[in-house]
């Protein structure tokens, strides 16, 4: 009972009441433990072992630290422009073939200890993460800020993004084909049992590690520089922060730095656990909307539970399910939190 | 000396005129308001000094310098402040960082700036790191004024301080107003609860339909028979 | 002129017609333009059939085919997007709902041999209007499943759901076997009125007509099917015309606009946009089963968001978005810029060997990447596409301000 609470003289109708009984935030959240423990127990009612099942699990949480670092930069995005970039899966996309375009060029090293890459795909790594950073800020510098400064319609800014989601996959395409390729041929990439029977290979915990690793920078700065306080600011509430005098347009440009830094990192991530190919990014748009959806638009820390969330039902979904469908559940859980709380785990309601 | 004057504004949304030759004037060190009833311009005109909407005709000056149509960044660097009636924090930011936020445009710490803040809003010192989402409403308000004063304004732009808050809140954040008056900030507010404003203003002006009423200072109006017909609940 | 030509001329003379009398003025009446439009295409298509040579001929015909099919496709994004502003990113999913539809119905259930190779879930051997009218109608279920729980909520959620219909209709045509021999192609969709190109004729012709059908050998064919689909565009571009004159046309644009938000509440925007958008699935859908019937065969490669969607916002956006013939022009355009590139990128072939040669295997994503500088010229530089939005005049004068 807070006095200081705003008054409200409404009355709300019974129907709304359930609702927003329903779209609660302990609600929702039990209802993600649910969906993510029914995911479980389909699995292990299809006859699937328990030790692959938590295999799968430990994937998934692989996969939703790889998908994390597509989700928070989108979220980031998102919240600062205020517009769906689906130019993002397209950005990762791009991270793992500008990576490979680096491996190309280096010399090719040995394995480092168990795992399949030589000391050139780090690299790599190191390299094609600011490249596409500069890739972000670049389509901001020569599309959206024009549109910006015309003062576009959000729907047109956000048509422009799906243009530059084709264009940047049609160069792609162009300077690589369409066929799949692997960072590495021939390299065995044996499982190892970590314990419990629940089984690995080697990279996939460097990536989970890896991933971790970037998601704990991303927390400092977003909680320790201004300039990230300005980003959750600007995420926030960009109306405000140019109010407050936060220089949006330092913001935005950072956003994109960082976010496409990230997604350079995620992509390239993504093709050393599976393989390259040119729609992998957009088959992953999906996926990334979901878990920044589920996490609230602009929360970069919701992103990270969305991805983690998304990541684990994926995986253990594929236990019973055509491994394809992958895509198509992240969609059954996007279509789950619009119905039930579409403004995400720590949104307001009335949207965000 | 006037600190901020308003000449012969006309400006809109699109191509709805909503103000028509609003003229108004704060002086140094004085708190002026605004009233009027609903749709009368009020807060249109706050946002049009803050440079959130280009004059279309008349000017805006602050001291000497025109400032119609710039942006706020540059405002704000001029020693002009403005705390939005909703919206007005950053909820996923502590109130320490919604303070820090405010301090943007400087390079320096701002330890200092938050301890003076803290010192006026004591309150706000024992929260200084919840969430200001999770903040009831007058909590907020507190954070979203503190905000606006890190960068120590001349002027300071409140737009619809007390709305929506309980008359206990009501109370209080007029009370602030003025301390915050007191410590040497000029005020400029724009207010539904009339009666309260003007007990509170050194001078008033009252809109309606986008154009200047009637001004006076704050007790000529609350004394004048049509306002307290119109707004007092007479 | 021989006989074959005339018939050709004359089956031309339909779509050139009515093009003629819509180019001509307005203020004339109706008796009027009728008779004229009637003379002048059928002049315009004689001189067209005897001047140009028959390969030319051939292939310009079934440009026009394609194109008109992607005209249909397009008018049905207006309805969405220019009269109502919902971006539906997932264009393909009703396009390929709609095609599979057409294919399930008018086709018949393999037996025997050839079950083992074709598998589908149902296989009714209707009537080809049967068909795109299941088409339409399975699109619009379909726009009515997604739309529901989304359009209550902002736009963008819109357009990330639509994506994701799209990738699971994909997914679905892919993977499962059972419902259309996924991902093995649904062949022998049947041709309608393929019987007038046949020796035998049209059993329910009668003999005048029959007579002057039959110089027409199986392989002009495209221009009985051009007829079709111009036929098509013709008339969905006339429903369509009176329907956004219409009040239902008015809330759509009120809609848009967002305007007077005191007047409509958010379930009546709601309805309105959910309305929108089911008509113009239902539209994308017949548009699906025009595509089915000419390609005889289909799979669900076909529906590729690159050709499927993408296409289709470009031609919307060039035209001229929240203009129905914007959409038509903005079509064709852009079907001839694909096309017309794929035989610039032929004739540069050797230019592109000596950069590299995979690089000439790869033309279509150099055509594509073409496209994709196309749209972002005109969203940067002319968003309101070469013709721009018809501004419509209201019988009654609107109210300005308040």
């Amino acid at each position: 009972m807070d006095l200081m609470s705003r008054t409200s003289g409404q009355q709300l109708r019974p129907g709304e009441r359930v609702k927003r009984l329903l779209g609660s935030r302990r609600t929702f959240v039990v209802l993600l433990v649910l969906v993510v423990l029914a995911v479980w127990l389909l699995a292990l009612a299809q006859g699937v072992p328990g030790q692959r099942v938590l295999s799968l699990m430990v994937r998934g949480v692989m996969l939703g630290g790889i998908l994390a670092l597509g989700a928070i930069g989108l979220s980031l995005i998102f919240g600062v422009l205020r517009i769906p970039n689906f130019a993002h899966g397209d950005m990762m996309t791009s991270g793992a073939y500008l990576a490979l375009l680096v491996l190309s060029l280096l010399p090719l090293g040995a394995p480092l200890g168990p795992f399949s890459f030589g000391y050139e795909f780090l690299v790599a790594l190191v390299i094609a993460m600011p490249l596409v950073g500069l890739l972000g800020y670049g389509l901001d510098r020569l599309v959206f800020r024009r549109l910006r400064a015309q003062k576009s319609p959000s729907v047109i800014m956000a048509m422009a993004a799906l243009g530059s989601a084709f264009l940047v996959r049609s160069l792609i395409y162009v300077f690589w084909g369409a066929d799949f390729v692997f960072y590495y041929t021939g390299r065995p990439r044996p499982a190892f049992e970590i314990f419990a029977g629940i089984r690995v290979r080697p990279d996939q915990l460097f990536i989970l590690g890896l991933a971790f690793a970037m998601i704990v920078l991303v927390y400092l700065l977003l909680e320790r520089t201004k300039m990230g306080k300005a980003m959750r600011a600007t995420a926030d509430n960009p109306e405000l922060a140019r109010v407050t005098g936060i220089d949006t347009e330092s913001v935005i440009r950072w956003t994109w730095l960082i976010g496409g830094a990230l997604a350079g990192a995620g992509g390239v991530m993504y093709g050393l656990d599976a393989q390259l190919r040119p729609e992998m990014g957009w088959w992953l748009l999906l996926p990334l909307f979901a878990a920044v959806i589920l996490g609230t638009i602009g929360n970069a820390y919701g992103a990270l539970v969305g991805a983690l969330v998304i990541g684990v039902v994926w995986q253990v979904s594929s236990a019973f399910l055509n491994p394809a469908y992958g895509p198509g559940v992240a969609f059954m859980v996007l279509i789950l939190v619009l119905l039930f709380r579409p403004q995400g785990i720590f949104g307001r309601p009335g949207g965000p | 000396m006037a600190l901020l004057t308003i000449d012969g504004l006309t400006t809109g949304y699109g191509e709805m005129e909503v103000l028509r030759e609003v003229s108004l004037q704060v002086d140094e060190g004085s708190i002026v308001s605004i009233i009027g009833p609903n749709g009368a311009g009020k807060s249109t005109a706050m946002k049009a000094a803050f440079g959130l909407l280009k004059p279309w005709q008349g000017s805006i000056r602050l001291g000497e310098r025109e400032i119609g149509g710039l942006s706020a960044d540059k405002i704000v660097r001029l020693g002009m402040c403005y705390v939005p009636q909703t919206d007005n924090v950053f909820p996923s930011l502590t109130v320490e960082e919604n303070l820090e936020m405010g301090a943007f445009v400087l390079t320096g710490p701002t330890k200092a700036r938050k301890e003076r803040v803290f010192e006026l809003f004591p309150r706000l010192a024992e929260r200084r790191r919840q969430r200001a989402g999770k903040m009831s409403g007058g909590e907020r308000q507190m954070v979203a004024m503190g905000r606006a004063l890190m960068l120590d304004p001349q002027l300071l732009l409140l737009d619809e301080p007390s709305a929506g808050l309980a008359p206990l809140l009501v109370d209080m954040i007029f009370e602030k107003i003025r301390d915050v008056n007191a410590s040497g900030v000029s005020v400029l507010m724009v207010e539904q609860n009339a009666k309260k404003s003007l007990e509170l203003a050194d001078h008033a002006y009252v809109l309606v339909n986008g154009a200047n009423r009637m001004d006076g200072t704050g007790s000529e109006l609350l004394a004048d028979p049509e306002v307290g017909r119109l707004f007092l609940g007479g | 002129m021989s006989d074959v030509a005339f018939i050709k001329s004359l089956m031309l003379a339909l779509p050139l017609a009515f093009l003629a009398g819509r180019m001509l003025p307005a203020r004339l009446p109706l008796a009027v333009r009728l008779p004229v439009g009637l003379v002048v295409g059928w002049l315009v298509a004689v001189a067209v059939t005897l001047v140009v040579p028959a390969g030319l001929m051939a292939y310009l015909v079934s440009f026009a085919v394609v194109g008109s099919i992607y005209a249909v496709i397009a008018l049905g994004l207006n309805v969405q997007w220019g009269y109502t502003g919902l971006f539906n990113i997932g264009i393909a999913a009703f396009f390929a709902v709609g095609a599979f539809t057409t294919a399930l119905v008018t086709t018949t259930q393999p037996t025997g041999v050839a079950a083992g190779f074709t598998q589908q879930a149902f296989g009714l051997g209707a009537p080809f209007l049967v068909g795109v009218l299941a088409a339409g109608l399975a699109a619009g279920v379909l726009a009515l499943v997604v739309g529901g729980p989304t359009l209550r909520l902002r736009d963008d959620y819109l357009a990330i759901a639509t994506i994701g219909i799209a990738e699971l209709v994909r997914l679905v045509f892919q993977n499962e076997r059972w419902l259309a021999n996924g991902p093995q192609p649904l062949r022998g969709i049947p041709q309608p009125l393929a019987c007038l190109v046949r020796d035998s004729g049209c059993a329910w012709l009668p003999a005048p007509l029959a007579s002057l059908f039959e110089p027409l050998a199986s392989r002009d064919y495209t221009y009985v099917y051009m007829l079709i689909t111009a036929l098509f565009v013709i008339v969905t571009f006339l429903v369509l015309e009176r329907a956004i004159r219409s009040p239902w046309g008015r809330l759509l644009r009120a809609v848009r606009e967002e305007e007077d938000a005191a007047a409509m509440n958010g379930k009546d925007v709601a309805r309105v946009k959910l309305q929108a958008f089911v008509v113009g699935a239902v539209i994308m859908g017949i548009g699906g089963a025009l595509y089915a019937h000419y390609m005889v065969s289909i799979d669900y490669s076909h529906f590729d968001p690159l050709y499927a969607t993408f296409l289709i916002w470009v031609m919307l956006m060039l035209g001229g978005s929240g203009n129905n013939r914007g959409a038509i022009l903005g079509a064709f355009v852009i079907w001839g810029v694909w096309t017309g590139t794929a035989f610039v990128v032929d004739a540069i072939r050797p230019a592109l060997a000596a950069l590299s040669p995979e690089l000439p295997a790869r033309g279509p994503y150099l055509r594509l990447m073409f496209i994709a500088f196309v749209l972002l010229f005109i969203l940067l530089f002319r968003p309101k596409g070469l013709i721009g939005e018809e501004r419509f005049v209201s019988r009654h004068s609107e109210d300005r301000g308040r």
